[in-house]
């Protein structure tokens, strides 16, 4: 129960955050990411702002346990891959084509009409292909 | 215009706060491709957490909207660059195990090479593909 409550305060928060921030505001991402245009820095003071709570929060898990739950998350692995480039390479293009991200696509799903939905449906149904796509590129990858 | 910034650097803080309580209250990291990822195609446990969660994230904008603080999300209406966009976001998030919440605001601020090669990703890769909508297409 305590843990469920912990997860609804965070998540409200979250989508509280980006409300106030703009970031359900396709035009506010598309003109942070258009440098050669009329460049909007509202992201860049999103980003820091959003990093610095975290920062302390990271340093307070070392040597600790949550609150609830077992474990903190394993160090971060560093090696950096081919999924990882090209997924977040493919994401960066979704992002700039029509300015949401998953989070945001969420949090405005309530007000963003049809057009927030159909984008929504497609994220979705882009992240449960996702294995299936994994499994078929690797049987690929060894048949090769 | 620097209202406009003083409200993100707010809204950023708040951002920050929810991860940081997810954290250290449940031990999860808020990234939100892999917390509705896991969800959708069933590889997520913790279930009961991850629906709080979406509960709290969906039904926060949409009390607040309802109060009277609207957002419009000034999103195009053309079908077919919705669900390109759309599923470019699901699979890439998915092969890329996060998006800007995950590798962005929980990855860099613990200073993850990871965190901060997939932001650069993001960044060039939607910088470059705005430009080219707007100066290629003319949309």
């Amino acid at each position: 129960m305590m843990r469920r409550l912990i997860a609804l305060l965070s998540g409200a928060l979250f989508g509280a955050g980006l409300h106030v921030s703009g970031m359900t505001d396709t035009a506010k991402v598309r003109g942070f990411l258009d440098f050669a245009g009329a460049w909007d820095p509202t992201l860049a003071f999103v980003m820091g702002g959003a990093m610095l709570p975290m920062v302390f929060a990271w340093r307070f898990t070392r040597g600790r346990k949550p609150l609830t739950g077992n474990t903190y998350p394993a160090p971060p692995r560093s090696d950096i891959t081919s999924p990882l480039i090209t997924g977040s390479i493919l994401f960066g293009m979704g992002w700039g084509l029509v300015g949401l991200c998953p989070g945001p696509a969420l949090a405005s799903i309530t007000y963003g009409g049809w057009q927030g939905a159909l984008f929504l449906l497609a994220m979705l149904a882009g992240m449960w292909a996702v294995p299936p796509l994994r499994r078929g590129l690797d049987s690929l990858k060894a048949t090769n | 215009m620097p209202v406009e910034w003083i409200w993100g650097l707010v809204g950023g803080v708040m951002i920050g706060t929810a991860a940081a309580v997810l954290l250290l209250g449940t031990g999860r990291i808020m990234g939100a491709s892999g917390i509705v990822g896991g969800f959708v195609d069933g590889t997520g446990q913790d279930r009961s957490t991850t629906l709080s969660f979406l509960f709290g994230l969906i039904g926060m904008p949409a009390l607040m909207t309802l109060g009277g603080w609207e957002v419009a999300t000034n999103a195009t209406s053309l079908p077919w660059l919705l669900i390109i966009g759309g599923l470019c976001v699901g699979i890439g998030t998915r092969f890329a195990n996060g998006c800007t919440s995950g590798h962005g605001v929980c990855g860099m601020s613990r200073l993850s090479m990871r965190g901060f090669m997939a932001t650069v990703a993001h960044i060039g890769a939607g910088a470059a593909t705005v430009t080219f909508v707007r100066v290629g297409l003319g949309l």
